[in-house]
């Protein structure tokens, strides 16, 4: 039982972990430029397959680099030539560019790297085991995501909070008017977000990659989940993101390990339920079998109860 | 008048568009209905190259009694709904043969529009051959003459797993995960009790369904198989759902064998890599170890599709064609009803075994592999390097089960 409360634990953590890498940039470029961009994932996907190309011919080391950079790069000209003449025809106009944008780089990757999942398995230089754990040896590139992504989270709370360009940032977000009169190039600081943000994403990409699978389909996939993430900890808010990331990983880890229903409810209620009753199907349902749709539920909760996020200053 | 010689280059072009494409009247057309966009796109791209290839093969023999085949695709986004369109298309064009393998509910849609078209047009009978959906109802509750099934169904694939489980006495306890739909249900249910049948004393620790498709990480559930103790885990699970399973389960250094339905279908052997060696099992009626050369097919289709995922996977699209070829020419003749009727319990020799197809529920009886992915092979898939090798080979005669289906014959 200690063995798996341990092991739940820190799976859910390191799923956390996952998350947090891939919402932190959503959540910086959310918040400071106000771009629901829906290619963020697409740039998470771009940084697993470029890392997985590149890997093969410089190792997997200099491709942990060179690729978030690269994604950084092309986050850089989607701001400048792209969202940046969208963003004059208003919200709608820049939704939809990115909308656009995610279809047009899941099909770029198509043609580049074909339909199935590509083999993108563990690199063989950080394939070994981490430490042991109740005689369960635990992989070293499990812990390297999650020292990447702690890594990340003191990244952006100290750049924002304590350097001079942190607090440039900040301000050309509420006042670029007064930021751009006191002599601060204001478009270049939002390319400068874009390309963080999108290099964030590239780098969770790289670890991302061979912890899930690599295909075409996976920045759909993981697309409305990093919305939660984004909605739950409150705008602009990376400590809110961390948390609501923490939160989602462990709750929905330990829900699948949670084999009751209704029936178990009712049965310590001493009510009889007959196999016939109208919503037996429904009271049987387990809460491990709903486990994967809990963050989903988290969602509409919070945009009722609390539509500013746990640890947002304004109204989502 | 300058748009004159325009318009006359227009109608010459459709002119020889027609004679190009537009296929002689004697021709036989099989329309195949699959997915040719969408998520599923890879798996349906895949069969239609051995649509391609197999068609090729039949005409360079003469084709049907003489008359050449044409194929004719249509993508139906394994959507039931695109796919009656697509079938009606395909009618329209003068397809009587259609095929189609993937999505049960697909398959489902096909045969019920089906038999009621050949209802309301007699004379004019169409024939569905199904080569890939596996709901065992297709050829029992819900079967009919004019469907014709050549894969085994979802039952009878349980029935080689549990076959090849029951002969291997140190499994003590047996894990089900499946996925939370119909099939993954099925699976289950199957299971449990042909595991019951023939090896009572095995345990099953565990009966996990989760939502189909939804789940990125599959750690809590590989910790919840981890603390079951369980030495086996059998699954239905196809795609992204079994290749992050098998993941999760290497990252946790789980040990257990895994007895999987799609193990080796197209993607997953790139995907699983070094991870499921030794441990992960399928069931197939082909692999590319299971004779000591390759099928002389299989080796001119990988001569002719030379990508990385271009692999001869749906053997069963062979002895499709073999089995169609022989009804033709037992029938002497290509009419639809004739066809069918030479087609009940045929026979054909294919190069692992003798397959036939029976006449009470049209479903084949073809030789089954259960096999183990494994780096010790002679040839592997999709240039990986690894490849599966053969634990348990079962005779056609073996994988039959009792069937429900009351089959109505046209007279």
């Amino acid at each position: 039982m200690l063995e798996l409360i341990t092991f739940s634990l820190l799976n859910g953590i390191v799923y956390g972990l996952l998350l947090f890498m891939l919402s932190s940039g959503l959540t910086l470029i959310w918040s400071m430029m106000g771009v629901l961009n829906f290619a963020h994932a697409s740039m998470f996907m771009l940084g697993a397959y470029f890392s997985y190309q590149i890997a093969r011919y410089i190792g997997f080391w200099p491709a942990l680099v060179v690729a978030p950079l690269l994604v950084g790069v092309i986050g850089a000209a989607v701001e400048r030539y792209g969202l940046r003449h969208a963003h004059k025809h208003g919200a709608v106009a820049e939704i939809l560019f990115t909308f656009g944008l995610a279809y047009l780089i899941a099909e770029f990757v198509v043609m580049l790297w074909g339909r199935n999942p590509i083999a993108n398995t563990v690199p063989a230089v950080i394939d070994f085991p981490a430490f042991t754990l109740f005689g369960t040896s635990y992989p070293f590139y499990k812990a390297l995501m999650m020292a990447i992504s702690v890594g990340m989270f003191a990244f952006l709370y100290l750049g924002f909070k304590r350097t001079r360009i942190g607090l440039i940032i900040q301000a050309s977000l509420t006042h670029p008017h007064m930021v751009s009169a006191l002599g601060h190039d204001v478009p270049r600081i939002f390319v400068l977000v874009f390309a963080i943000g999108s290099a964030l994403a590239g780098l969770a990409g790289v670890i991302g990659g061979f912890a899930l699978l690599t295909e075409p389909n996976m920045a759909a996939a993981l697309g409305p989940i990093v919305f939660v993430v984004v909605v739950l900890g409150g705008l602009g808010s990376i400590p809110g993101a961390l948390i609501a990331s923490m939160v989602i990983g462990i709750v929905q880890t330990f829900a699948v390990a949670l084999d009751y229903s209704m029936l178990d409810v009712f049965r310590v209620l001493n009510v009889q339920v007959a196999r016939d009753s109208p919503l037996y199907e429904v009271y049987s349902i387990k809460i491990a079998q709903a486990a994967p749709i809990i963050p989903y539920l988290l969602l509409v909760l919070m945009l009722i109860l609390r539509p500013k996020g746990l640890l947002g200053t304004r109204e989502t | 008048m300058r748009g004159s010689p325009c318009r006359n280059s227009y109608l010459w072009l459709a002119l020889a568009g027609m004679l190009l494409t537009a296929p002689a009247a004697a021709d036989v057309k099989f329309a195949w209905i699959d997915p040719l966009s969408g998520g599923a796109a890879s798996a349906g791209i895949n069969a239609q190259k051995h649509m391609t290839y197999l068609i090729d093969r039949l005409n360079a023999t003469g084709g049907l009694n003489g008359e050449k085949v044409v194929l004719l695709s249509y993508d139906n986004k394994v959507d039931p709904q695109e796919s009656l369109i697509a079938l009606k298309k395909a009618l329209d064009d003068g397809a009587r043969f259609v095929f189609q393998g993937n999505g049960s509910s697909v398959a489902l849609a096909i045969t019920d529009a089906v038999l009621k078209y050949n209802e309301r047009n007699p004379g004019k009978e169409v024939l569905f051959f199904n080569y890939a959906a596996v709901d065992p109802v297709l050829t029992n509750d819900k079967c009919n003459f004019w469907h014709f099934r050549f894969d085994a169904d979802a039952d009878m694939k349980m029935g080689a797993l549990t076959d090849a489980i029951a002969k291997q006495t140190q499994i003590k306890s047996v894990y089900l995960i499946n996925q939370d739909y119909s099939f993954g249900r099925a699976v289950a249910a199957a299971a449990k009790k042909m595991l019951a049948d023939k090896r009572p004393d095995i345990k099953i620790v565990g009966d996990e369904l989760h939502p189909l498709q939804k789940v990125q990480d599959f750690s809590p559930y590989v910790a919840k198989i981890k603390a079951s103790g369980a030495d086996t885990v059998i699954t239905g699970n196809w795609s992204n759902d079994m290749l992050l399973l098998i993941k999760a389960g290497k990252d946790a250094g789980l040990k257990v064998n895994w007895y999987t339905y799609y193990g080796g279908a197209l993607g997953s052997p790139s995907a699983i890599g070094k991870d499921g060696l030794g441990v992960v099992k399928q069931i197939s009626e082909y692999h590319n170890n299971a004779l000591p050369e390759l099928d002389p097919d299989v080796a001119a289709f990988k001569k002719r599709f030379t990508g990385k995922d271009d692999e001869f996977g749906y053997y069963r699209l062979k002895t499709t064609f073999d089995m169609i070829a022989a009804a033709a020419s037992k029938a002497k003749s290509n009419d639809p009803v004739k066809l069918a009727k030479a087609l009940e319990g045929i026979k054909v020799n294919t190069t692992v075994g003798e397959a036939e197809m029976r006449a009470d529920n049209h479903q084949i009886l073809q030789p089954m592999f259960v096999s183990t992915w494994s780096d010790n092979v002679k040839f592997d898939v999709e240039k990986t390097g690894l490849g599966f090798k053969t634990d348990v080979k079962l005779n056609a005669k073996d994988t039959a089960l009792p069937t429900t289906c009351k089959m109505q014959r046209p007279a």
